[in-house]
């Protein structure tokens, strides 16, 4: 593999991983708060189709209609998400259950009001997405400028920035301390004053806005509309990464990054000499196929929080 | 006489049972109040409904005079009340400095104060002789360090009223002595104490007033310089105890149980059991003491498979158990009643008729072509519920999770004795249990060696190991240091033994091979 070409494939695979980092932070704030999130894949699609809705629709008066995109996905993220919420929280119910039905339920109601809106079974195609840009002066850093700097999605900053902000607020502030210790061990949490049901709101919540933010960054910056395949997974590798994580920004940061490499990979291995003969399907499944032996290998492992997924009763002694 | 704390005419429900029925308890401020009571008669609820954990169905509470109404732990915390849970509510993965300050972190702007968190906590540490590491976690520190952290939390947040439920149930006789100590200095610091417990000696020893429960009724309140260990029981059973056990000399006949250089690493990865040898035979109770941590939990879990041994061999009659599966080992006759109740003793979420049948579910006549019969494990429910006296809301229907700590630990030792196992492993059976519990599980104890079955009796307390075992063995740091016969030690014998001062391996050659 030349350098030219590991240089050329970094803008494509950071891309690839701004919406993974985004989702699988969202993950983390719903897991440490003690709720699985695996709703995450509906929640990304609820917000691609979101962000490519209001894009389209705003497109021909305003030039920031992808911004005002974002934005909406993000909106549509907490509400789709609050279902989550009222079905694990308050009603109690079992948390992958309710997570699958929000998956199959996103699919759905994406398409439905697809055709509501556009008569059709996907979204029109907007003009411009999010654009690239490369930092002044900082892009003209030799080797670093062109990884980082150059003709890079803005979208990939805003997941760094939110990398550091996950980290602040859930190391570093006393809302963070109490989340965790809802995920840890709600019981103790409650006996010192806390709100188990309102943190875990907050992290449900949270990881809905996250979760619509990367849907649309995904559609917004890889793709020209929404469709049903547009998030073909990604919100399950997403879960992989915070898995791959360990729990922590930082981990998922890397881990998103990982994924992102190797969704770039696929565009890429033709013409890298010793992967050229292996088919490209290949390529395709990898991320996957890294997702399903992430979850082999970590699931069952104690690493996450311990009460994650466990129905709170304030009751159990 | 002033009062701080004041439940008048407490009443409260449970599905199926009255936990308290009309309980007027007053407490004086600066002392230590001792609650009594058997198992399940309500002390546990009493003190949550003080600390706001439930509300009562009728009655009414003041504090300092004033009536409240404590809707939930919040208010109980801003009237300075404060509990230690029966369970420890702490974050495992948290350090000691966290588990303390959450929910009232000190911070500079947004970001939590650290810093000043750990100095004052090392500041009350001080004050009290608590002797915690603020940087510590959780899951690095003793039981007895755990409990003091969860003294901390009270005393961070002011607390004036200090409830304990059980504290000693998981201490160490030594670590007993040096609780007691702290709750002296508690009370020369103006703090007022309320104290569950079922160890008449540690009411005798610090407690000034006693409260006596009996099924949820209040029997009365004495003092306890005026009260004699006997009359206390006396009250709290509704009848004469014997804290003495009555045994015939042991019958002891083959060898059942024969350990041969046993080695077993521990959690740390080293030894903790030294190339141990021991044998029980049929017909006798072997005590098995020592300071709690010299290797006792790893000899247990070596044995009965819960752990995997380094080398040696365990034989059960003549069959070499080391390696094989649990359940082998118990088809094989072997039975245990754990360290660790709520861990490896029943299933919370299962009711207390199945939690029964746990071992046997699958055999008849609980199970017809592999269909439970509800019938059958329900009437194996009520025998075992009347013989042990196992108290509930719902019976055999009780989640039992919903069963009172003593309760649950009764459940246990009712459905392992009622198997009758060849080889019994009996560890710390009565802890948690009343007088009255004691005394009828020492007696199904004795009665189960009379029918031939070799009993290891691993137990802290030494009144237990010295009661009911026929022959005693000391381990320390891992090895058996000697063995001694029950009628003929004394308590300083065995704690010079303990702490490794006296060495005594050839006072049994036959059943020690070193
Ligand atoms: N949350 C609950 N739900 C249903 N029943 C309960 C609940 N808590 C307690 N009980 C019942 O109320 C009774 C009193 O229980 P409590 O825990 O107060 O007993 P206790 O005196 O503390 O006993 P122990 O010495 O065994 O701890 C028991 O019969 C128990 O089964
Ligand atoms: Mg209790």
């Amino acid at each position: 593999m030349t350098f030219e070409l590991l240089l050329q494939m970094f803008p494509i695979a950071l891309m690839f991983s701004a919406p993974i980092i985004l989702t699988a932070l969202g993950g983390l704030f719903s897991e440490r708060s003690g709720i699985v999130n695996i709703a995450l894949e509906g929640i990304m699609m609820v917000g691609a189709f979101t962000g490519a809705t209001v894009t389209v629709l705003l497109e021909n008066s305003t030039p920031a209609a992808a911004w005002y995109g974002l934005l909406a996905g993000l909106l549509a993220g907490v509400v789709f998400s609050i279902l989550h919420a009222v079905a694990s929280i308050n009603l109690k119910a079992d948390q992958v259950i309710s997570g699958t039905a929000l998956n199959i339920l996103a699919g759905g109601l994406t398409v439905y009001l697809c055709q509501i809106i556009f008569h059709q079974q996907r979204t029109r195609a907007f003009s411009n997405g999010i654009q690239k840009f490369s930092v002044p002066g900082l892009s003209d850093i030799p080797v670093l400028g062109r990884m980082f700097f150059k003709e890079i999605y803005p979208t990939f900053y805003i997941a760094i920035a939110m990398v550091f902000i996950t980290w602040f607020v859930v190391y570093k502030t006393p809302l963070g301390l109490r989340m965790r210790a809802c995920g840890e061990h709600p019981q103790a949490a409650a006996s010192m004053g806390i709100n188990v049901a309102k943190m875990r709101y907050f992290g449900v919540l949270v990881s809905g806005a996250l979760g619509g933010l990367g849907g649309a960054v995904m559609v917004l910056t890889a793709d020209i509309q929404y469709t049903l395949v547009s998030i073909h997974g990604t919100g399950f590798i997403s879960l992989a990464s915070l898995v791959f994580g360990k729990w922590n920004p930082f981990g998922v940061l890397g881990a998103g990054l990982f994924f992102g490499f190797s969704t770039a990979l696929s565009f890429y291995a033709k013409d890298i000499k010793f992967l050229a003969g292996l088919p490209g399907e290949f390529f395709y499944i990898l991320p996957y196929l890294l997702t399903i032996i992430a979850l082999l290998f970590f699931a069952g492992k104690s690493v996450g929080p311990k009460a994650a997924g466990e129905i709170y009763d304030s009751g159990k002694r | 006489m002033s009062y701080i704390v004041e439940m008048l005419h407490i009443t409260k429900d449970f599905p199926g049972i009255r936990a308290n029925d009309d309980i007027t308890l007053q407490i004086e401020e600066k002392s230590i109040h001792a609650l009594l009571g058997e198992n399940g008669a309500g002390k546990s609820t009493l003190m949550s409904i003080l600390f706001g954990l439930y509300q009562p169905d009728s009655g009414s509470i003041r504090v300092r005079g004033k009536e409240v109404k404590i809707s939930d732990p919040n208010v109980a915390t801003s009237l300075g009340i404060g509990m230690v849970h029966q369970h420890f509510k702490l974050v495992h993965n948290f350090t000691v400095t966290e588990n303390i300050i959450l929910g009232m972190e000190p911070h500079k702007g947004p970001v939590i104060d650290i810093r000043s968190a750990e100095k004052k906590v090392e500041e009350i540490s001080k004050l009290y002789g608590l002797a915690v590491d603020p940087r510590a976690k959780i899951e690095d520190i003793s039981v007895s360090m755990q409990q003091r952290v969860e003294i901390l939390k009270m005393l961070f947040r002011d607390a004036e009223i200090l409830i304990f439920d059980e504290p000693t149930a998981v201490l160490t006789p030594q670590e007993i002595h040096e609780l007691m100590q702290i709750m002296r200095r508690l009370v020369e610091e103006g703090k007022t104490i309320l104290l569950i417990t079922h160890k008449l000696k540690e009411i005798k020893e610090v407690a000034d007033v006693c409260t006596v429960l009996r099924r949820g009724k209040l029997v009365g309140t004495v003092s306890v310089a005026d009260t004699d260990e006997e009359r206390m029981a006396e009250m709290m059973v509704g009848r004469q105890v014997s804290f003495h056990v009555e045994k015939g000399p042991a019958k002891p006949g083959e060898e059942l149980l024969r350990i041969e250089n046993l080695n077993v690493k521990n959690v740390k990865g080293l030894l903790g059991v030294k190339n141990l040898s021991l044998s029980v035979r049929a017909g006798e109770v072997l005590g098995l003491c020592g300071i709690d941590g010299n290797g006792q939990t790893e000899l247990v879990q070596a044995i009965t498979g819960l752990t995997k041994i380094e080398s040696g061999k365990i034989f059960l009659r003549n069959i070499n158990i080391a390696n094989l599966p649990i359940k082998e080992r118990t088809d094989l006759g072997l039975g245990h009643i754990p360290e660790d109740r709520q861990k490896h003793g029943l299933v919370l979420d299962f009711t207390l008729g199945e939690n029964f049948v746990i071992h046997n579910y699958y055999e008849k006549p609980f199970a017809n072509y592999g269909i439970l019969n509800k019938k059958a494990i329900l009437e194996n429910a009520e025998r075992l519920i009347r013989e042990f006296d196992v108290r509930s809301g719902q019976g055999a229907m009780t989640p039992a999770r919903a069963m009172s700590g003593g309760n649950q630990q009764k459940a246990i030792v009712a459905r392992e004795i009622d198997r009758s196992p060849d080889v019994f492993i009996v560890v710390q059976p009565t802890r948690g249990l009343d007088v009255g519990a004691i005394e009828y599980i020492h007696k199904r104890i004795i009665a189960e060696r009379d029918r031939g079955k070799a009993i290891l009796l691993v137990s802290l307390e030494l009144d237990e190991i010295m009661d009911v075992s026929d022959r005693i063995a000391v381990i320390y740091n891992g090895e058996i240091v000697g063995i001694v016969d029950a009628a003929a030690t004394t308590e300083n014998e065995l704690g010079l033994m303990m702490s490794g001062a006296l060495r005594k391996t050839h006072a049994a050659p036959q059943a020690v091979h070193v």
